[in-house]
This record gives C-alpha cells, sequence and structure tokens, in this order.
C-alpha cells in the first residue's frame, strides 16, 4: 500500500495543536510508516510537490495570507480535516470579532499599556504584510472542510485516532474523554 | 402520598407519583432527558427546549410537563436527539462561548451537552455578537457573551428578603440577565458562589477564584452530564 500523504499549516494559531500532534509520543515512528509529509512546518516544505490525501488545518483566517493558503490547501488535498478550536470557530483571535480593526491595530501599537517604543507613533502599513480581515473568520465559513477535531489543543489520542482512521478506512470511536473544548 | 401512575419512556414502563413532571419521573428511574435552564428546586419555564421530548407526535418539554397514565414518551431516539444537537448548536453560535478562555469550562453544562450528542462543529454559521461584560460588583463578573438566558439565577439567587439580585433587561434579541448594583454592592460571598454555582455556563464568576481546578478533575471531564441519573 502507497503511503498517504499528509500537510499541515498553521494560519492564525499558536502551533499548540502541531504541539499535541508531537504529542502523540513515539506513535510518531508508526505514523511514519504510513505516511509521508509534505508541505508542513513540520519538514518545511513551502510549496505541494504532489497531491495531498490529508490536510491538516490549524488556526482560522484572520488576514489575507491565511485565506490564499487555506485556499490553495483545499485545492491540493482530498480530505482537510479543522483542527483545535481556532479553526472550528476563531479562537482565541476571534475575540476581536465585532472590535472595528482600526481600534484593535490603536490599542496593539498605539494606546497599550505595554506599547514603549512606538515613538514614531506607526502602525504596521508595509505593502509586504498582509491584509487584516474584518473578522477572524473559521475556516469551514472560508472553505469545505471534510472533519472536524475540536480542543484547545485537540488531545493526542483524538488526532491519532482520527489520522488512524483516515488512514486505514476503519471506523473512528470516540472515547468521551478525547473530545473536548478546551 | 400521591397516586403511582405508569407512563412508557422509549417503550420501558416506568411508576411515577401523580404530579411529578416527565423530567422528575424520568429521573428517578434512572432514564436522563437533558435540561438546562430547568433547575431542582425553582418553578420550571421549559424555555431552553433542550428537553423536547416527543408524546403523540407532538414536541413538549419534559420540565414542564407533567407525568400522566398510559402516556407514550419518545426521548433517546435519532430524532430527539438530533433536534436537542441543534439546540446546543444554535446556543454556541448566537452567544461568544469561548471555551478555551473560560473560567467555567470543564464544570459547565452547555458545554457538558455539546460533548455528550458530540458536537464537534455547529451546523450554523457563528454570529459573533457584540455584548458587554459587567465587573462593577464587587464580588462577582456578568459576562453577557456567555449568557443564555436561562433565568436560573433571577429564579434562585435572593437575599434573606427574598429580593432578587437579577433581573431582565429589555427584550427580544437585546434581551439581557443584568445584575441590581446596589444589592450587587452587599453581596456575601455564599451568595456569589451559588450565584456562579447555579449559572449553567460561565456568565455569572465568583472574583478571585480563575481557573482553580486542574483539567482532568473537573466535574464533566471523565463522565458525561446525566450519567448520575442512568443505571
Amino acid at each position: 500500500m502507497a503511503k498517504k500523504v499528509i500537510a499541515t499549516t498553521s494560519l492564525a494559531g499558536c502551533f499548540g495543536c502541531h504541539m499535541s500532534i508531537l504529542d502523540i509520543d513515539e506513535r510518531i515512528l508508526d505514523l511514519i510508516e504510513l505516511v509521508e509529509f509534505n508541505k508542513s512546518p513540520i519538514d518545511d516544505i513551502k510549496t505541494f510537490t504532489k497531491r495531498v490525501d490529508i490536510g491538516i488545518i490549524e488556526g482560522g483566517c484572520c488576514n489575507s495570507e491565511n485565506v490564499e493558503v487555506l485556499k490553495y490547501f483545499r485545492d491540493n488535498c482530498d480530505i482537510l480535516i479543522s483542527l483545535g478550536e481556532c479553526a472550528i470557530m476563531g479562537g482565541l483571535p476571534a475575540l476581536r470579532n465585532g472590535i472595528p480593526i482600526e481600534e484593535c491595530l490603536q490599542e496593539a501599537y498605539l494606546d497599550g499599556p505595554t506599547v514603549k517604543l512606538n515613538t514614531k507613533k506607526i502602525l504596521p502599513n508595509d505593502a509586504e504584510l498582509p491584509q487584516l480581515l474584518d473578522n477572524v473568520y473559521p475556516c469551514h465559513e472560508v472553505v469545505k472542510i471534510d472533519y472536524f477535531l475540536p480542543g484547545c489543543p485537540p488531545r493526542a489520542d483524538l488526532i491519532w485516532d482520527a489520522l488512524v482512521a483516515l488512514i486505514t478506512g476503519s471506523e473512528m470511536d470516540l472515547p468521551y474523554e478525547v473530545v473536548k473544548f478546551d | 402520598m400521591n397516586k403511582t401512575i405508569k407512563l412508557k419512556i422509549d417503550g420501558k414502563v416506568i411508576p411515577a407519583e401523580e404530579g411529578q413532571t416527565i423530567v422528575q419521573a424520568a429521573h428517578s428511574n434512572g432514564i436522563y432527558i437533558p435540561t438546562l435552564c430547568n433547575f431542582e428546586g425553582a418553578k420550571p419555564k421549559g424555555c431552553c427546549r433542550m428537553c423536547t421530548i416527543k408524546i403523540n407526535n407532538r414536541y413538549m418539554t419534559a420540565c414542564t410537563t407533567p407525568a400522566a397514565d398510559g402516556m407514550e414518551v419518545e426521548n433517546n431516539t435519532a430524532e430527539i436527539n438530533d433536534i436537542r444537537k441543534s439546540i446546543i448548536e444554535l446556543l454556541f453560535v448566537s452567544g461568544n462561548h469561548f471555551c478555551p478562555s473560560c473560567e467555567k469550562s470543564g464544570n459547565c453544562e452547555l458545554q457538558a451537552l455539546a460533548y455528550r450528542y458530540e458536537m464537534m462543529v455547529p451546523r450554523f454559521p457563528y454570529t459573533f455578537p457584540q455584548k458587554g461584560v459587567d465587573a462593577k460588583s464587587p464580588k462577582i463578573v456578568k459576562d453577557q457573551n456567555r449568557c443564555i438566558s436561562c433565568k436560573r439565577c433571577i429564579k434562585t439567587i435572593e437575599d434573606e428578603q427574598g429580593r432578587k439580585y437579577f433581573a431582565f433587561k429589555d427584550r427580544g434579541y437585546k434581551l439581557e440577565v443584568v445584575i441590581d448594583e446596589e444589592m450587587a454592592k452587599t453581596m456575601t460571598d455564599e451568595i456569589a458562589q451559588l450565584a456562579m454555582d447555579n449559572c449553567p455556563v460561565g456568565s455569572i464568576l465568583k472574583k478571585e477564584i480563575g481557573y482553580n481546578e486542574p483539567i482532568g478533575t473537573r466535574k464533566y471531564d471523565k463522565k458525561p452530564i446525566g450519567s448520575e441519573f442512568e443505571v
């Protein structure tokens, strides 16, 4: 059986979900028997080099680059998984939803109690920077997502069980203890 | 003692006392019917619809419907469970429920119901409404982002003279549960704790507690909500 191909990315996330993938401990040795990684921060491959079976998305969409990467994943992956609360519902970055972007930037770069060094009072304005979206969006409100694994981060056992079920085509049982939102 | 009657829930015949609601009858016979706005000791209101059941092809709320002799109730069926799941999902998208940043996480009834009904993602779009947080009271914080307007605090939190600490303000989508600012100034620690405990979500929090229970030891970490009723 050919190895399944996996790709991962972190959009507006904290890399905690990726840490949780690594938290499967020595089972990672079994995993590399079953799969190969393509575009992922784990192996630092920047662009897709082949068709991918399973794409794992951490984080929601807070800027134009996130949307671009997410669409790039959708185009190149057969199955997309939203991994963790941020991908599923925006998560903590979505706390800014409802607050105008100008106010957010003002607070972060000018008025915040920890702002000391920005003496020229500059808001980030480089043309290279991705544009912030009006809200932080869950991934499934931008592209079609096939599976959702909640948690902050999702438990390593949940990720492991889901990947094994997807790779081997077996049914997944969801023990009560592994599906949690925090 | 009241007359004993018999009713059927999902085909199982159970005894009940006349005057008991269906929820009370089910729970005392090892059958779980999920509830959210219902609170033991307070008058049932039937507003959250979590306890939706089917009798004679009609949807009813089990917390307000009295058990009757010969009644046949559909409770744990695929159809009813999906209705309940959709109610949970609607509650999640109509507020701002950020579980990872909520002190009540793990002890929250709404979250526990979502676990029990295996909500992976709500089928409805998130609304992210703009709501405020009232932290003026010395003992408690009232976070409107998490409030589900179940009225449990209004019904159960009173001072020794029977005056209520909480009340509804406005109507329709603007409806909010607010604190009586004057009374909140003299709120005791015990009342503040009770208000936090009686709130099914993290909308009422006692100040200066934070995350005091480690993950794994909280109320709904290991056992689903309702397992205390089930045989």
